[in-house]
């Protein structure tokens, strides 16, 4: 598995250590033992699909769901078993939560007026935390009277209020519209940088997940499939659920070649990213991100060419989508991107002929035969 | 550090460890369960147990079992309440299903009026259309040449009685389940060409085939453990629920009086869990996605479904009509001016005003303490975290009310309390066992709708205060309760309405000190003073009625005041 260090990492204690989780709902396992670091200040995702396992984890870490087995310590203190008022954490859910009947400004000070504060102190501690998620002056205001965004900022704030070591985001972006969700991704992020506060944030969207994360552990069926940067994620993804998860990826089936080499129908490839424990002959997959098809400047003599005939062209907006047949005997298709400027530059039309690369440090190879889950060629 | 290493013995299973606040939950579950299980578990156990033992404590098996069965009279009784409640609930679910129907599928103009008129028969207690039908078909009876000859003391008269009596609850579930049908099926049917009979056999009555099976189970079960009708207008005509009343308020035989109960509780226990079932089923039906059906206006099938209901409604009107202008009259049918004489309760037996006020009293206890416990018991049953086993067993003691019938749950009570070797011996015959046994009673629907409106709540608002380290009695008090204010109005206005107008329970359960004006009105009509048992049972329609109105007044207050949080 990919080592995954951020700055600090190796130096410090982790802030969360979790130990052999496993989480049975009857005989349905939701978590199979599952081991993760969360270091402090750090922003982890846990991306997944549904029923991945990843909600199941955060409410584990938060004592609302309490794991069959396993041990959890937050800051050095073992709080696998205690309930959710014995730990740390502030949380914020995709239904916000928020009391109906109460005020933006009883709401955030809710966790406050616990405390023996005095009643000023609150007051200005609710002011400070509405200007911090950029809501001044809307105290007075009940959550039905906000908009989708609006509501989600004041959880935030009132998950904030008490200075919790831990933040606990439960898909906090899903119900919002699409260009709500993007700005406000940035603006968690930024008040999580500006706060340090350690945060792990539980999201199916891929985008939100590289965009957001400091690390992201992507989930699948109660295992951690892999945990790396969202540059390492996207780059190596360390399985083929990964690469097919995250982005866009062409799946195709080939034979190991020996030294690093594959077969696939008519041509053999070579990958400058090693190759799986398979004997020659073996069955591998090969994958490579349609926008990783190199065209441009590439000559029959260039590593990994291939003729190919353009099939479709998918336009897509901003760029082309091509899916191309190799020549030869080979009904294996697969897509690459093509800019607009590229298109117009090498001609490239439905039905014609090119020769594109599939460069060696972009090409993976995985022993297992794996079938998408999205739109197979 | 990506990944470490997975523990390399098999861990441990973790046992949570309790709060404060859980341990807090739990005893108040533990408290609320109690109250249950002395509500209504100890005393069927103390009925069951009385059917099996003679009048002087002595274990004899199934002797009195045999020996009621083998008694001809008591036997009839069996076929006679099978026959009206079988012809009755027919009747009613055919006439309701087309009420119902023309208030949801068609445009026929003053639904909500119509839809008022139907609730009326909830605030009386089902004495009260039993002796207006005496007014109308009795000996004396207004038109009684309708029946031809045939008497209203009887069959005819039980049936026509429990049709009015059940027509507001069957009306109920047949409106909710007209009125969650798709539209989408109707506009397929149609763009597939299907005739409207066709429709009608292959989209409408499968789509509310649960509601209606359910209609039949409920109307079959009310009909069958009813007291109130038979024994106004029952005359000879014997039904299980009379010989329950008749073997221990007349022959103080309470042995087979518990056998009798025993008897009549089986068509109910029975039809309750047929009921669980099919509901159950019923969940999948409507999808999110559906949209609403809307009818269209169709100017034949619109009038013939506001005559029909018309006709419906006047007779409703009729009946209470009836009643009241029979409470009010000097002497029917001789002298029909109008006077307050049948009002001055206080010359007449049956317990006089204080009767009135004691019915008052009890339901403003019932309603007040009541409403507490169903919305707590509630709570602890949706909102409580880990105690799955306490959980489950509160929520299958709330269920249990709802199978037994008011006049077993009261002789249950007799049994258990009133045994000197029991420590709550002392409660018999006091205001609080009467309280005790109307909030047991009516306990499974108040339970049901406070758990409807707790489970409308976002699951996650527990989950925050714990974060928060609130405890959970305060977000409960400044969240749970303010967000559920209409339920809990709901609740308390169903459980007032019930104990000013329920008898079948408290019938064996009050003392002379603790009279009530349901039973007042029976104890009248039996000695002959019908138009006094009308004005009682009219004080009673007055107060539900003026409880109602309160209630919708109240209603409205809260929306509009919490109008800004409120979303509509």
């Amino acid at each position: 598995m990919a080592q995954s260090d951020t700055k600090t990492a190796a130096a410090r204690r982790p802030y969360l250590e979790i130990r052999g989780l496993i989480k049975k709902f009857g005989d349905f396992v939701a978590l199979r033992d599952i081991s993760l670091d969360v270091f402090e200040g750090e922003f982890v995702c846990f991306l997944g699909p549904s029923g991945c396992g990843k909600t199941t984890l955060l409410r584990a870490i938060a004592g609302l769901d309490i794991q069959t087995a396993g041990s959890i310590a937050q800051a050095g203190r073992d709080i696998s078993a205690l309930p959710p008022s014995g730990r740390d954490f502030g949380i914020v859910f995709q239904s916000y939560a928020l009391f109906p009947n109460l005020t933006v400004n009883k709401n955030v000070a809710y966790g406050l007026e616990n405390r023996q504060a005095t009643k000023a102190r609150v007051a200005a501690r609710v002011e400070e935390l509405l200007a911090l998620v950029g809501m001044p002056e809307q105290g007075d205001k009940y959550p039905a009277q906000l908009s989708g965004g609006q509501q989600q900022r004041v959880a935030l704030a009132r998950a904030l209020a008490t200075s919790p070591g831990l933040l606990l985001l439960d898909e906090p972006l899903s119900a919002l519209d699409a260009k709500v969700r993007v700005r406000l991704r940035h603006e968690v992020k930024d008040l999580q940088h500006r706060l340090g506060v350690t945060t792990i944030m539980v999201t199916h969207d891929q985008e939100e997940a590289l965009t957001m994360a400091d690390r992201i552990v992507v989930m699948n069926q109660g295992i951690i499939e892999q945990v790396g940067t969202p540059e390492e994620i996207y780059r190596r993804p360390a399985s083929p659920f990964v690469a097919d998860f995250v982005g866009t990826m062409n799946f195709l089936p080939g034979t190991a070649a020996g030294q690093g080499r594959v077969r696939m129908g008519g041509v053999e490839l070579a990958t400058a990213n090693g190759m799986p424990a398979v004997s020659q002959g073996g069955v591998v997959t090969v994958c490579i991100r349609p926008e990783d098809v190199a065209t441009r400047n590439v000559t029959a003599r260039t590593p990994n060419a291939v003729r190919a005939t353009v099939d479709e062209l998918e336009f897509l907006g901003s760029f082309y989508r091509a899916t191309l047949r190799p020549s030869g005997s080979e009904p294996t298709r697969f897509r690459a991107d093509f800019s607009i400027n590229l298109m117009r530059d090498l001609r490239i039309a439905e039905g014609g002929e090119i020769i594109v690369s599939l460069p060696p440090e972009h090409l993976r190879v995985y022993k297992d035969a794996f079938t998408t889950t999205g739109d197979a060629i | 550090m990506g990944n470490p290493a997975p523990a390399a013995a098999v861990a441990a299973p973790v046992r949570s460890k309790v709060s404060r606040d859980d341990w807090l939950l739990r005893g108040v579950l533990v408290v609320v369960a109690a109250f249950l299980a002395v509500g209504i578990l100890l005393p069927l156990y103390a009925l069951l147990s009385k059917s099996f033992h003679n009048a002087d404590g002595k274990f004899i098996g199934f002797a009195n079992y045999q020996s009621y069965f083998t008694n001809p009279a008591l036997f009839q009784s069996i076929e006679n309440s099978v026959t009206v409640t079988v012809v009755a609930t027919l009747i009613s679910v055919v006439l309701v299903f087309l009420y119902a129907y023309g208030l949801t599928r068609t445009c026929m103009p003053y639904k909500s009026l119509f839809k008022g008129i139907a609730l009326i028969p909830i605030l009386m207690p089902s004495l009260l259309p039993a002796i207006s039908l005496v007014y109308f078909f009795g000996n004396q009876g207004v038109i009684k040449g309708v029946l031809m000859g045939e008497t209203i003391y009887g069959p005819i008269g039980i049936v026509m009685g429990e049709a009015f009596y059940v027509f507001p609850h069957i009306m109920t579930i047949l409106l909710i389940a007209m009125s969650m049908s798709d539209a989408r099926l109707y506009e397929a049917a149609a763009a597939l060409g299907a005739s409207r009979m066709r429709t009608f056999f292959t989209v409408t009555l499968p789509g509310i085939r649960y509601g209606l099976v359910s209609a039949f189970f409920v109307a079959f079960t009310l009909i069958i453990t009813d007291f109130g009708v038979p024994k106004v207008i029952g005359g000879q005509y014997n039904v299980l629920a009379t010989d329950v009343y008749k073997q221990v308020v007349g022959r103080q035989d309470f042995e087979m009086g518990a056998v009798v109960s025993m008897v009549l509780l089986v068509p109910a226990v029975i039809a309750f869990f047929a009921d669980r079932i099919v509901q159950r089923r019923q969940v999948a039906q409507l999808t999110a996605r559906a949209v609403p059906y809307e009818p269209k206006p169709a100017r034949g099938r619109d009038l013939a479904f506001l005559i029909y209901c018309s006709v419906i409604g006047a007779l409703i009107v009729a009946m209470l009509a009836m009643a009241a202008y029979a409470s009010i009259v000097r002497l029917w049918p001789y002298n029909l001016t109008l006077s307050i004489y049948h009002y001055q309760f206080d010359l007449r037996d049956g317990g006089g005003w204080a009767s009135y006020r004691n019915s008052i009293q009890m339901a403003a206890w019932t309603a007040v303490i009541g409403t507490a416990i169903v919305f707590i018991g509630a709570y602890l049953v949706e909102k409580s975290r880990g105690f799955r086993e306490g959980r489950a067993a509160l929520q299958f003691l709330a269920m249990v009310p709802m199978a037994v019938p008011g006049l077993v749950l009261g002789l249950a009570y007799v049994f258990f309390f009133n045994d000197p070797n029991n420590p709550l011996e002392f409660l018999y015959h006091t205001m609080p066992i009467l309280v005790i046994c109307t909030i047991t009673h009516f306990y499974t629907v108040a339970h049901l709708t406070a758990l409807t409106a707790l489970k409308q709540m976002d699951p996650e608002f527990e989950s925050v205060s714990s974060s928060l380290k609130v405890p959970v009695y305060k977000t409960f008090w400044r969240v749970t309760v303010p967000v559920c204010v209409p339920a809990i109005l709901d609740v308390s206005m169903y459980l007032f309405v019930n104990a000013m107008t329920t008898v079948s329970a408290v019938v064996f359960l009050y003392s002379p000190d603790t009279a009530l004006a349901s039973v007042a009105v029976l104890n009248m009509d039996d000695a002959g003073e019908v138009a006094s048992a009308a004005a009682m049972g009219m004080m009673i329609v007055y107060t539900s009625a003026g409880v109602r109105l309160v209630h919708a007044l109240l209603t409205r207050g809260i929306a509009l005041r919490t109008q800004a949080w409120r979303k509509r």
